[in-house]
């Protein structure tokens, strides 16, 4: 019989079904470099307006799903945990909405009230 | 003993998808009984952390589209002269590429943590806390170059909107921190493992939760360098 920990740890999928071989964490590792990269590429050759957002927030999103999902090992987890970490977060896109109408009131309020300054 | 058995038993005729959420959400004790519970506070401190990373984000938006003069180009403010030719953005470029070898030497540490190779994982701890002090010292030459010779400050700068010092030393700035933090996390762990600290008490969890925070500091640095060095 185990001691408890690595009985608790077996129970949480965590003895023998956490190893992963290491080719994954090296293919991962080639698509983070792969993508920064390109990520790189789209200032460098200038690549501007709508393209070049959506370009950056793509690879952004890419890059930022490898790393929570394989890196911090999400993929593995219990439905109850990933949706614990990860639905919270989505409020965030309120505040995003609310605090970017109001920058664009306090950009009209000093360019039309406050002569372009402040 | 018999306890943890009927556990282990219930968590693999477990339901999946939204019946397993509902059964552990109403199962009437703890959540996440079946992570380690270190694993689980490490999650939820680092889902606060994405808040507070999150208002920083924001408010460098709110600054930036609320600024009534032009917004200074990251791309020549971040160049290097490298060879008499100016590259744009290079030393960021760099640092996101250091920042990511350290993760994935930190996965990999993880993963011989997982099969109780203590010289590997230890070896590769070391290996990511110093691509982490790398991180820290380019981070100190950039703030440096950024101060002495472009002359930006919190409150104002030679190229434009005066907002750009107090979002980047805000941003760059906490986020440094949070390497350096990471960075003396890794060392105290890895000698830890190295000492075989933890093949006494069994538990290797210690580095998987290292690795979670180290890795989600390489993840704020994605959503970093997109927003603000080439947005």
């Amino acid at each position: 019989m185990h001691d408890p920990i690595s009985a608790q740890q077996e129970a949480s999928g965590h003895g023998s079904g956490q190893q992963h071989p290491i080719g994954l964490y090296l293919k991962v590792w080639g698509y983070l470099f792969v993508l920064s990269t390109l990520s790189y590429l789209v200032d460098y050759f200038h690549v501007q307006g709508i393209l070049r957002w959506t370009l950056i927030v793509v690879f952004m999103l890419l890059k930022a799903g490898l790393i929570v999902s394989i890196f911090m090992h999400m993929a593995w987890e219990r439905l109850s945990l990933i949706y614990a970490i990860l639905v919270p977060p989505l409020v965030l896109l309120v505040l995003i909405r609310i605090m970017l109408i109001e920058s664009d009131y306090t950009y009209w309020t000093r360019a039309i009230f406050l002569g372009g300054g402040g | 003993m018999s306890q943890l058995l009927m556990e282990k038993e219930s968590h693999e005729n477990a339901p999946g998808g939204m019946g397993a959420i509902a059964a552990d959400w109403s199962a009437d004790q703890e959540v996440f009984r079946h992570t380690h519970w270190g694993k689980a506070m490490m999650w939820i401190f680092l889902l606060s952390d994405t808040f507070i990373f999150s208002c920083f984000l924001t408010s460098y938006m709110v600054m930036r589209a609320s600024a009534t003069l032009p917004w200074p180009n990251t791309a020549e403010v971040f160049a290097l002269t490298i060879g008499g030719q100016s590259i744009p953005l290079i030393l960021i470029a760099i640092m996101t590429f250091v920042l990511i070898s350290s993760s994935g030497t930190m996965a990999m540490a993880v993963n011989f943590g997982y099969r109780r190779d203590r010289r590997k994982t230890a070896a590769l701890m070391f290996v990511t806390a110093l691509f982490g002090a790398m991180f820290v010292g380019m981070q100190a030459f950039e703030w440096t170059k950024l101060i002495v010779e472009e002359g930006v400050r919190p409150w104002g700068n030679p190229m434009g909107a005066p907002q750009f010092g107090a979002s980047f030393f805000m941003i760059t700035g906490f986020h440094g921190l949070h390497v350096t933090c990471g960075v003396i996390l890794l060392l105290v762990v890895a000698s830890k493992v190295l000492r075989g600290h933890y093949d006494a008490a069994g538990d290797y969890s210690a580095v998987e939760i290292a690795g979670l925070y180290w890795h989600f500091v390489d993840l704020v640095w994605v959503f970093i360098f997109a927003f603000f060095y080439l947005w």
